[in-house]
């Protein structure tokens, strides 16, 4: 029989233990709600019709807004996927489907260095890349430097959501003689859909809230501009030039399109969670 | 196409490898009376050459997706030793423990920054650590089942807010408490430790730290909580078993066994603290000095290149400041794979999402 002495002593530590994770785990979940909360705090009473119309005001005149920065990060996020998103799905499949072998092993492994590459260091070589050769900041070199950053979440989630899809599903299809081409076009992709979505989404979620690669790159622009060959304003951007300035109004602003940037990155989240994980689990099961 | 269809994978030479001879083997079987029969009716030799053709031009415009991979890997490493030719020829090695960043009179040393980076980066594991494991074990060892989601979910989110809000949260909120309310209490108790003098300014090294950790910890829970997931059930049971209770069998059977993991996942938030960049310039007070204080601040290679890349005025200064991006570059790399070895010596052999 256990000695009941030592055992409410080992009673004791561990509901120490128990209380203390919990505790350390409320003082995590708190951090998020602060963050949160403050966002909406500071944020909401600016963010309002003309935030989300006008351009930026000269320094003393309070109003104006960052609609051309909106338009910039979609500009830039756009041209972004455009090179990001076929480039991952593409060495997604390859790696999936053709990888089984040294130079898939090799992609693989700079894919997760790519991943792990700081931004910064993204932005220096962006700059590097296609400022320079340029001769100016533009869209399009921001645009290079975030689609450099969404490659490899986008090829390794590919990959891991066609290797989800059950062998016996291409089996089927080269088994009634249709081409390894078309059966991953037709059939495979298809399959993986959803799951390669939300890798996508999620990829997009993540740069569309970058800041460091856009500083040499995109540079930021105070006015409107609607060339991909300019430099051009984006939201966090923006969101750090006002915060880094003493002026109140700025401040505000800051505030509300650091709201507006998190409720479009979480708001992508949350849906590619809810909606898409869902879909997805239930077609790979 | 039906009628130019072949009993076993048509082309199965160029096809993947594996998979494509199971599959050559396993429809052989039933198809094989009809060989003769398909081979007769074969009539259409160049359908099948163009197949031929589209299959390998499909695999070989993959291969070049997956090549541009390896092409911007290479051209990264390209970029940054061009860019940095300049300052290495000028300084070489000693580079990278001068303390004088002066660009008037055209002296570079990035110790000031490699000590920043290094300190910010230790005082953010120092806080995380402690958090991330506690949430890791608190949701996948001791919390109630309804709550699990809740909280794994909330980290996640934690890692979805981008740098530059957490940079603004931490100079309008994070920053005047610690002036405040947390500086001064660590002067008080602590200064015997000589890490905590000086004026309490609230940005500095310290606030670096916090913001730091509060980025960090949603990578190592949740990398730990996948290394705590693999850890074999009966093990678990096997514990309970024999009398223990539950924080013994979670710290015999469980933590000691995801040891590995939990180092790595502690170093890929390693990995990721030394390269952030927005948050930590915006609270760190960009001062290229060696100080022992933590209230005092300091300057991270990542900031220091954020503030002046745009404005450098010589080429040797921008040279300097690539030569940190590259010093940057090749250290988190290291760690990164560093990193990844350590948890897939814990969590290979199974699925890779296991708890997804």
């Amino acid at each position: 029989m256990p000695n009941r002495n030592i055992s409410l002593r080992r009673q004791m530590t561990d509901y120490f233990f128990t209380g203390l994770a919990a505790s350390l785990s409320v003082i995590v979940v708190s951090a998020l709600i602060a963050i949160l909360a403050y966002l909406v705090l500071r944020g909401a009473g600016s963010l309002n019709l003309s935030f989300l119309t006008q351009t930026p005001k000269p320094v003393g005149e309070t109003g104006g807004g960052m609609a051309n920065a909106l338009l910039g990060s979609v500009m830039i996020l756009g041209i972004a996927s455009l090179f990001g998103v076929p480039v991952g799905i593409g060495a997604g499949i390859y790696l999936a489907e053709y990888g089984r072998n040294r130079l898939g092993q090799l992609v693989r492994f700079t894919s997760d260095v790519l991943n792990g590459v700081p931004s910064i260091v993204i932005g220096l070589v962006a700059y590097g890349l296609v400022v320079l050769p340029q001769r100016h900041f533009s869209a399009f070199a921001g645009g290079v430097a975030l689609a450099i950053m969404m490659i490899p979440t986008v090829a390794r989630t590919t990959e891991e959501m066609l290797l989800l899809v059950p062998h016996a599903v291409r089996e089927a299809a080269f088994g009634i003689g249709i081409p390894q081409w078309r059966t991953t076009i037709s059939i495979t992709l298809p399959t993986a859909r959803a799951g390669i979505i939300t890798g996508v989404m999620l990829a997009f979620a993540r740069v569309a809230g970058e800041t460091a690669p856009l500083m040499f790159t995109a540079f930021g622009n105070q006015f409107w501009s609607f060339s991909a060959n300019q430099p051009i304003a984006a939201l966090p951007l923006q969101i750090f030039t006002y915060a880094i300035t003493p002026y109140d109004d700025w401040h505000r602003q800051a505030w509300a399109g650091a709201l507006m940037l998190v409720i479009l990155i979480v708001g992508t989240t949350t849906l590619v969670r809810f909606v898409f994980m869902r879909r997805m689990l239930g077609g790979a099961r | 196409m039906g009628a130019a269809r072949e009993p076993h994978i048509p082309d199965g030479q160029p096809t993947g490898q594996s998979f494509g001879a199971a599959a050559a083997t396993r429809s052989n079987q039933p198809d094989s009376s009809k060989v003769p029969f398909v081979n007769q009716t074969r009539e259409a030799p160049a359908w099948k050459k163009s197949v031929i053709n589209l299959d390998s031009g499909f695999k070989g415009l993959m291969l070049v997706a997956a090549l541009v991979v390896l092409g911007i890997v290479g051209l990264i490493v390209a970029e940054l030793m061009q860019g940095s030719a300049l300052a290495w020829q000028k300084f070489g090695i000693h580079f990278f423990f001068g303390s004088e960043w002066d660009p008037v009179s055209g002296g570079f040393g990035a110790l000031p920054f490699i000590y920043g980076t290094v300190v910010s980066s230790l005082v953010a594991l120092f806080i995380a650590v402690p958090l991330a494991v506690a949430v890791a074990v608190f949701v996948t060892e001791m919390c109630p089942k309804p709550l699990r989601r809740p909280i794994s979910y909330a980290t996640e989110l934690l890692a979805a807010i981008p740098s530059v809000i957490y940079g603004l949260w931490a100079i309008f909120i994070l920053v005047p408490i610690l002036r405040v309310h947390v500086e001064p209490w660590l002067m008080k108790y602590f200064s015997w430790t000589g890490l905590f003098t000086g004026p309490a300014y609230g940005i500095g090294m310290l606030a670096a730290g916090v913001v730091l950790a509060i980025m960090i910890v949603p990578i190592i829970s949740s990398i730990t909580r996948e290394v705590l997931a693999v850890v074999p059930q009966p093990q678990r049971e096997a514990a309970l078993a024999l009398g223990a209770t539950r924080w013994e069998m979670i710290r015999m059977a469980v933590l000691r066994n995801a040891r590995a993991g939990i180092m790595g996942a502690v170093i890929l938030g390693l990995g990721r603290a030394l390269g952030e960049t927005m948050a930590v310039t915006m609270v760190i007070g960009n001062s290229p000095s060696i100080a022992k204080s933590l209230l005092a601040p300091g300057y991270t290679m990542a900031s220091v290149i954020a503030n002046e890349f745009n404005e450098a005025t010589s080429d040797l200064h921008r040279s300097a400041l690539i030569e940190i991006g590259l010093a940057l570059f090749i250290v988190t790399i290291i760690v990164n794979i560093l990193a990844g070895l350590m948890v897939w010596t814990v969590t290979r052999g199974t699925p890779a999402r296991t708890n997804a």
